[in-house]
Parts: structure tokens; C-alpha cells; sequence
């Protein structure tokens, strides 16, 4: 089951803990895979890691003109495109009264704005050919909110109703869209707490540890195979139990 | 029939996958052809690639049926 043989997938962030998790899981199934990001010496390990079957798409989201191009040379190394995964994210944290617009707007922009842009340039190709499938990691920030986040729960938030909507209008066309939205993962980012704060929060996680990256992927490689094609609109929560929604 | 006619027939016969002989100018894409708003919207991107000119949304929400499809890009194009 969840075979991707002979399928495209263009995987945002993969230079990143969880994006290249799922970039490894979605090859394992047997995609071609796209690896996008930033960090092109990241992209290229994980490139020859993979050895086949894997190309490099570096893109710097920030630039909408980048995110517009990027599925243009994704279908130009593989053939037409069969998953989009719009995983790649950002924070810049803080308190709300002390956030400035800029990194407001900045999180919004690639957390949102890319991943929109993104879908609507692979929708173009998916709905002529009757088949897709996208995937956008939101956050269980997105769902429950977390102080200090303000632009990023906005973002993740606003990516699942942006899916829902994209979800219903090429429904028609075999296309489904949904969202996995993560909890706490052992990631950069949380490395970036203090030991105490990450024996706080395992705590606080009813099946006790934080989700390592495959967690997330596997997820991931469920919604993208053929078996999937009848969850659309939807968001699967993968957090330990952290919140039961 | 013009060039424009003949080509935006073929372009709806395509994509909209119906029996040429219905594709008369006065049917309505959604009324007489079967297209759902998708399709409009697709079939708006399709003429807009093969004539290479850009329709603005408020002019392509106007365009209904064949004949309106050839009246704006016949008008486009001179």
C-alpha cells in the first residue's frame, strides 16, 4: 500500500528536519523527488543520500518570483508534477506588543503567501491533467494558538482554511489538498529550547516523547498515495495527543 | 469562419471534450456545453496562451458563450 512509484513530488524546506524526512519517505515509496530550499549544500547531501531519483531545486520563498518558478523548474527536471508538499516554514517570535510589521509580514509571506503561490502554479498542470495531490504542513500552533506566535499561528491557521478552499474547487478534477499539521518534533527549531523546557513539553505530551520527524512523514506519504483519494479538505493531526482536535 | 472562430472552436471542442457540431457561437459554455466554472476558467487561460493575450477578470467573466470569446479576441488582436 501507498506506493508512489512513477510519481513526481516537489518537497519545499528540504533542507530542513521534517521536510527532508518527508522528501525520504516519499522516495522510499518511489518517487521522484524535488528537494527545494535554501541551504543548497543541505539540498545536495540529501540528493546524493537518496543517489537516484533526486533532483535540486533551490528557491528562496521570500521572493515571490522565486515560488512562482519553482514548480516550473521542478516539472522541467521531472515531468509533470504529482505531489506538492508546501512544508517549508519560518518563525520569528515575539510577544505580539513588541513584534514589529516586518516580521509579521515576513512569516506571513513564506508561510502562507508561498505556499499559495506554489499551489496555484501546480494546479495549473494537475487540473488539466485530472490528478494531484498537495499536502501543506501547517502546526498544531495553527489550531491552538501559542503566546509569542502571533504571526506564525495566523500563517498555519490561515493555511487550512486556504486548503479547504483550494481543496473544494478542483475537487471535480480528482485533486485533493489537505493539511498535516505536527505538533512538537525534534527539529532545529526545538533544539533551539533548554533541556528543561523539552522534558516540560514531553510531559505535557500524553503519549510522552516529542514526534521525530519520520512521525510526520509518514503522514505525509499516506495523504500523497492513491489510497488517500478520498480525504479532501482535511487536516491530520499528528502531536502525541498534545491536542485531541 | 475566421481563423479566430476556427481555432477557439477547436480549443473548447478540446477541452471541453464535446461533439464539434454543438459548438455553434451562440452556445453557452456552462447553459449548452457542460463546463463548470473551472473549465470557464481554464478555457479562459487556454485562449489566453494560444492567441497570447491577457483577458482581465472582469472582461473574462463576460465571456459566456463561443461567440463572445470570438468577439473579444478578434478585438484584442487588431
Amino acid at each position: 500500500m501507498f506506493r508512489l512509484d512513477g510519481k513526481t513530488a516537489l518537497v519545499t524546506g528540504a533542507s530542513g528536519g521534517i521536510g527532508a524526512a518527508i522528501a525520504r519517505a516519499l522516495h522510499a515509496q518511489g518517487a521522484t523527488v524535488a528537494l527545494s530550499g535554501t541551504r543548497r549544500d543541505a539540498l545536495g547531501a540529501l540528493a546524493i543520500e537518496l543517489r537516484e531519483r533526486a533532483h535540486v531545486c533551490p528557491a528562496d520563498l521570500r521572493d515571490p518570483a522565486e515560488a512562482e518558478k519553482l514548480v516550473e523548474a521542478a516539472e522541467a527536471a521531472m515531468g509533470p508534477l504529482h505531489i506538492l508538499v508546501n512544508n517549508a516554514g519560518m518563525t520569528k517570535d515575539m510577544l505580539a506588543l513588541r513584534m514589529s510589521d516586518e516580521d509579521w509580514q515576513a512569516v506571513l509571506d513564506v508561510d502562507l503567501s508561498a505556499p499559495f503561490r506554489l499551489a496555484r502554479a501546480a494546479l495549473r498542470g494537475m487540473v488539466r491533467r485530472r490528478a494531484g495531490r498537495i499536502i501543506n504542513i501547517s502546526s498544531i500552533v495553527g489550531a491552538t494558538g501559542n503566546a509569542g506566535q502571533a504571526n506564525y499561528a495566523a500563517a498555519k491557521a490561515g493555511m487550512v482554511g486556504m486548503t479547504k478552499a483550494l481543496a473544494q474547487e478542483v475537487a471535480s478534477r480528482g485533486i485533493t489538498i489537505n493539511v498535516v499539521a505536527p505538533g512538537f518534533v525534534v527539529t532545529a527549531m526545538t533544539d533551539a529550547l533548554g533541556e528543561a523546557q523539552r522534558t516540560k513539553l514531553s510531559e505535557s505530551i500524553p503519549l510522552r516523547r516529542l514526534g521525530q520527524p519520520a512521525d510526520i512523514a509518514a503522514a505525509v506519504a499516506y495523504l500523497a498515495s492513491e489510497e488517500a483519494g478520498w480525504v479532501t479538505g482535511a487536516t491530520l493531526h499528528v502531536n502525541g495527543g498534545m491536542a485531541m482536535i | 469562419m475566421s481563423d479566430v472562430a476556427a481555432k477557439i472552436k477547436q480549443i473548447v471542442v478540446e477541452h471541453l471534450g464535446v461533439d464539434e457540431a454543438k459548438v455553434t457561437p451562440e452556445a453557452s459554455f456552462i447553459d449548452d456545453l457542460g463546463a463548470d466554472s473551472l473549465d470557464t476558467v481554464e478555457l479562459v487561460m487556454a485562449f489566453e496562451e494560444a492567441f497570447n493575450v491577457e483577458i482581465p477578470e472582469d472582461a473574462a467573466e463576460k465571456i459566456a458563450t463561443v461567440q463572445d470569446a470570438i468577439d473579444y479576441i478578434t478585438k484584442q488582436s487588431k
